[in-house]
């Protein structure tokens, strides 16, 4: 079963996305902010981040600069996971290494078609 | 069953070739009860009585029982294999002529040519000095417009269309995403019921016809392929959708070994040979 990381400040989303994502027969662990979910990493790799943007502490860029920066952190398939919905933020997130991107609100549809994309569902 | 249901069963399948079960019934109800009330009809039996009389609203019963569910690169397949298989093969097979005819019937909203016509624009370079056609078609008149403004929904853009892609093709607008116009202008969208003549669509090298026979009666399946086949070229290809074959419906079809979707016309030539082409067979057929 491929893990993946939810990393969103909101319980609300963390738990609405942990529902499809374990409907799509995903195991799934959470993050509350980019720091958090650099400590679950470091811990363990995940075969995927589903990445809100805006966080407090650290936000989903930052973390995700840092994350492809780190050994192995080239390997999990990031999808953004956002209300920022204008190109400009599409175009910053995949340049800075993310695989697919979700815009706010999402629905299960959405999470498995990105997920195919990326080769994971 | 009511006879207001046999009544609507028998037009549908003449006017759309829908076969239409009588487990659908849950169906009728929920497609047609706003038809009903907009129409201020009050059931299914004044419904099917005023439709064999008022056009306009026969043809809103036809929009609202056919099935419009379409997303972009919808079973993936299909569009591998025009850009992995059909399309290096038609390079060759059309080398002389440099022109290829795709023909997207019962296109729905648009997404279907719309990702096609995407594939053409990504493999451009390849494609220098082609022309490259894409005729879509549809029943409803509704959807085509929809298609035709190109514009899509939030959900609708995040479904089947990689971000890449929506960024590449698509400028936001308000909520929506609109496709850009140097994609809009390479498809020619058209109204064609499949159950009238398409002949003069002309000739294709590759019809795309996914999830529409399906709903067809064995007889509308059988007329409609054979029609089909007719529109291709010796050596062009048909893309069925996941579920779909013509095992028991037309002979003039075999399996492609690119992937189980296409197929190609029966008296394909082998594709390394100089080809008797497409355009030279319209030609003939219209010299008769």
């Amino acid at each position: 079963m491929k893990n993946v990381l939810v990393v969103d400040d909101s319980p609300m989303i963390r738990r609405i996305a942990k529902k499809i994502l374990e409907e799509l027969n995903f195991k799934t662990c959470e993050a509350e902010d980019g720091q958090k979910a650099l400590a679950a990493v470091n811990a363990e790799m995940p075969d995927a981040i589903l990445l809100d943007w805006n966080m407090p502490v650290m936000d989903g860029l930052e973390f995700l600069i840092n994350l492809r920066q780190l050994p192995n952190g080239g390997s999990p398939k990031v999808l953004f996971c956002t209300t920022e919905s204008d190109v400009k933020h599409i175009t910053r997130a995949m340049q800075a290494g993310a695989d697919e991107y979700i815009m706010k609100p999402f629905n299960k549809q959405i999470v498995k078609s990105k997920f195919e994309e990326v080769g994971l569902c | 069953m009511s006879h207001a249901f046999a009544a609507l069963q028998a037009f549908l399948l003449k006017s759309s070739g829908l076969s239409l079960d009588k487990e659908k019934k849950y169906l009728v109800e929920a497609r047609l009860t706003p038809v009903i009330e907009q129409a201020g009809l009050s059931d299914l039996g004044e419904l099917v009585t005023m439709i064999e009389t008022d056009k306009a609203l026969a043809k809103l019963v036809t929009e609202a029982m056919t099935v419009n569910e379409t997303f972009f690169f919808r079973d993936r397949q299909p569009f591998e294999g025009f850009r992995s298989a059909i399309l290096p093969e038609l390079l060759k097979q059309r080398a002389r002529q440099r022109k290829i005819r795709i023909w997207s019937a019962a296109c729905s909203s648009g997404q279907e040519p719309y990702s096609i016509a995407m594939i053409v624009d990504e493999e451009a370079r390849q494609l220098t000095g082609w022309t490259v056609d894409i005729v879509a078609t549809d029943i409803a008149e509704s959807v085509l417009k929809k298609a035709k403004d190109g514009v899509y929904t939030h959900f609708e853009a995040q479904r089947g269309l990689p971000a890449q892609h929506l960024v590449r093709y698509f400028a936001k607008r308000k909520d929506n995403w609109v496709i850009n116009q140097h994609i809009r202008a390479r498809v020619d969208f058209r109204q064609q019921n499949l159950m009238a003549d398409f002949s003069h669509l002309g000739m294709f090298d590759v019809i795309y016809c996914r999830n529409v026979l399906i709903y067809f009666a064995p007889d509308q399946k059988r007329d409609v392929l054979n029609r089909m086949a007719q529109r291709l070229a010796p050596d062009g290809y048909l893309v069925l959708g996941a579920a779909e074959s013509v095992i028991g419906y037309s002979s003039e079809f075999k399996p492609h070994s690119a992937n189980r979707v296409i197929l190609s016309r029966r008296s394909a030539t082998p594709h390394h040979e100089p080809l008797r082409a497409g355009a030279s067979l319209e030609q003939a057929r219209a010299a008769k």
